[in-house]
């Protein structure tokens, strides 16, 4: 059976933006508060009586809350079009999907390129440290305000497998299931090398400003797309970049020089630069990717991951990794699955045999997505949803 | 699924309903499958292959991927009402190792092995002097994944040593049903093809102890 839907007509979409008054601020981690705040988010189905049937959707670093609908931007498909949709693992005939844009980011929730209130400009590097728990909570105040109580399932991958657990940390009476693909407990070594390189390209372009771009009417756009251009080898497998595109070259014969690019992977990731600077903010990209560097779960409960997880008991967990993944490899869900058996979770792990990278978790993946649908479906008899 | 294994037969028998299972070399998961949908378990399966696991998750059926060598130490004590190892035990690096992990994590262990005492294995050693291939293990030696083959008295001999009960005991083969034995007895270490043991511990273990509560650095 085919599973690749491009945007169905059918889906029933809402959503928009969440505006919290002054006296209901978000307690930031670092000890800030934000407000008023404001927090952009979309919905695919319907809601049932019972309230039962609500699926959070966490996205990655550079996603934003558009997961199964046009992105107003770039024109292109919903991130995890293949994944949420009709006949698909996550049906908005059955669940309620929410997601929402991070706090910190730039697609509507309360970031750095918001208005500061105090000063009538935007934040920039005013804007506080945030922490992958404070958009977690952000997310919370969301369900409050849509009068959601539990989550039928938390569900994310990279950056949004973080959620996922933080989630399970912070708020397990609210959560029925879990499901963590392709993340990491805490960040390592090479993960916070791999962001510094890309925060450095971005402020050592003259058009930062010191973070106050926006005043200059300017935008530091190729320090942006050199760190998009980094973090996008992360992503991928040396196998797929090699099956991809080995040393093809762009065209007949080595141009000698350093214009144009010769071979086809220049090529490829001069255009992923290119395009993500037409819909990110390079504030958002420091601000979150030091979001996920603070992220070490184990730390913040007293250096024990299972202790993180001794609240989830009643949580069914699922965690997904991708054998060719080398941003978050399987070792590292290895590590969370180990610590929810641990703490005495109930848990499901697989490492799925691809060669596609991390990036696997956006594309046609079908033990993938075979998988989700028999999670999804065992917990919905579970929690006995029609 | 054809018609239901003999071996399976006996573990619904003896498994109570709606107990908390962890089936240790799931494999897809037919038997917590079988578990679930008869006795009503809340099973968990352990299964070393990928492609084991994503059937097990395609099922609806809870499992993880890993090495029941090494992966049961990280499960806590008393976990489960019952742990199921069935047909692995010999197939393991360290047995009396994860004999010792199924009756921590377990209240009681159904562990099924193939019995090396069986006349056809002595036969087969007596008169060709080679490694047995029979039904119950049919690889040649230099590719059986059975690195620890026992007989019915090697293990009873192991269970006493480990301090384990034998509360029951079939002698199960594929085509017959099985039959409840007295694994004492010698003539069943001729004639058990394969053995299915319910094992509890000899003495109650002491309860379980507290798990001291930590703060959260962020609170």
């Amino acid at each position: 059976m085919s599973q690749t839907v491009i945007e169905s007509p059918a889906i029933e979409t809402n959503g928009g933006t969440l505006r919290l008054p002054a006296d209901a601020p978000l307690r930031l981690d670092s000890g800030a508060t934000l407000a008023p705040l404001e927090i952009a988010y979309k919905t695919y189905g319907r809601l049932n009586a019972e309230r039962s049937n609500a699926v959070l959707v966490c996205h990655a670093l550079t996603g934003d809350q558009h997961a199964a609908s046009v992105h107003p931007i770039t024109g292109k498909p919903g991130w995890w079009n293949r994944v949420i949709g009709p006949g698909l693992p996550l049906d908005p005939d059955r669940y309620f999907i929410i997601c929402t844009n991070v706090v910190g980011g730039c697609m509507g929730s309360t970031g750095p390129s918001s208005i500061d209130p105090a000063t009538g400009k935007p934040f920039g590097l005013t804007f506080p440290v945030i922490t992958i728990a404070d958009m977690v909570r952000a997310q919370a105040m969301l369900l409050d305000a849509l009068g959601i109580e539990t989550l039928f399932a938390a569900v994310g991958g990279s950056m949004g497998g973080m959620q996922v657990l933080q989630w399970a940390a912070d708020y397990p009476q609210r959560l029925h299931s879990a499901v963590c693909i392709a993340a990491a407990a805490r960040h390592s070594a090479q993960n916070i090398a791999f962001h510094e390189v890309g925060r450095q390209a971005i402020m050592a372009d003259p058009d930062w400003r010191g973070g106050a771009y926006e005043a200059h009417g300017v935008r530091p756009e190729k320090g942006l797309a050199v760190a998009r251009m980094a973090a996008h080898i992360t992503y991928l497998s040396e196998a797929a970049l090699q099956r991809k595109f080995g040393r093809e070259l762009q065209r007949d014969g080595l141009s000698w020089g350093f214009d144009a690019p010769d071979f086809q992977v220049e090529s490829y990731l001069r255009y992923q630069g290119a395009s993500f600077v037409d819909r990110f903010d390079a504030n958002s990209y420091l601000y979150i990717t030091r979001a996920l560097d603070y992220f070490d779960l184990a730390a913040s409960h007293g250096g024990v991951l299972a202790n993180a997880f001794r609240r989830a008991r009643d949580v069914r967990f699922c965690v997904l990794s991708f054998s060719s993944d080398w941003l978050y490899s399987t070792g590292e869900s290895r590590d969370i699955v180990r610590a929810l058996n641990a703490a005495g979770c109930r848990a499901s792990f697989v490492e799925i045999e691809t060669d596609k990278g991390h990036d696997a978790i956006f594309l046609e993946e079908p033990v993938l997505h075979s998988a989700l649908r028999g999670f999804f479906e065992s917990q919905a008899t579970r929690r006995g949803l029609a | 699924m054809t018609a239901l294994r003999e071996d399976f037969k006996e573990i619904l028998r003896l498994v109570r309903p709606n107990t908390r299972v962890l089936d240790v070399g799931c494999g897809e998961g037919d038997l917590l499958e079988l578990l679930t949908q008869e006795k009503g378990v809340d099973g968990q399966g352990l299964e070393i292959s990928p492609s084991g696991v994503a059937a097990c998750l395609a099922k609806g059926i809870a499992a993880v991927q890993g090495d029941g060598d090494r992966d049961l130490d990280h499960f806590p004590t008393q976990a489960f009402d019952y742990a199921i190892l069935s047909k692995t035990l010999q197939q393991m690096r360290e047995p009396r190792h994860v004999l010792t992990e199924l009756m921590r994590i377990a209240d009681r262990a159904l562990v099924s092995v193939p019995n090396f005492g069986h006349w056809r294995m002595r036969w087969a050693l007596l008169t060709q002097g080679r490694m047995p291939e029979t039904k119950a293990l049919p690889d040649p030696w230099w590719s059986t994944p059975n690195i620890h083959l026992c007989t019915l008295r090697d293990f009873t001999t192991l269970c006493a040593e480990l301090g384990l009960r034998i509360e029951a005991c079939a002698a199960v083969s594929p085509d017959q049903p099985a039959r409840n034995i007295d694994p004492a007895r010698p003539i069943e270490n001729w004639r058990a093809e394969t053995a299915l043991f319910l094992l509890t511990r000899e003495r109650p273990r002491p309860p379980a102890p507290e798990r001291a509560a930590t703060g959260d650095l962020f609170d």
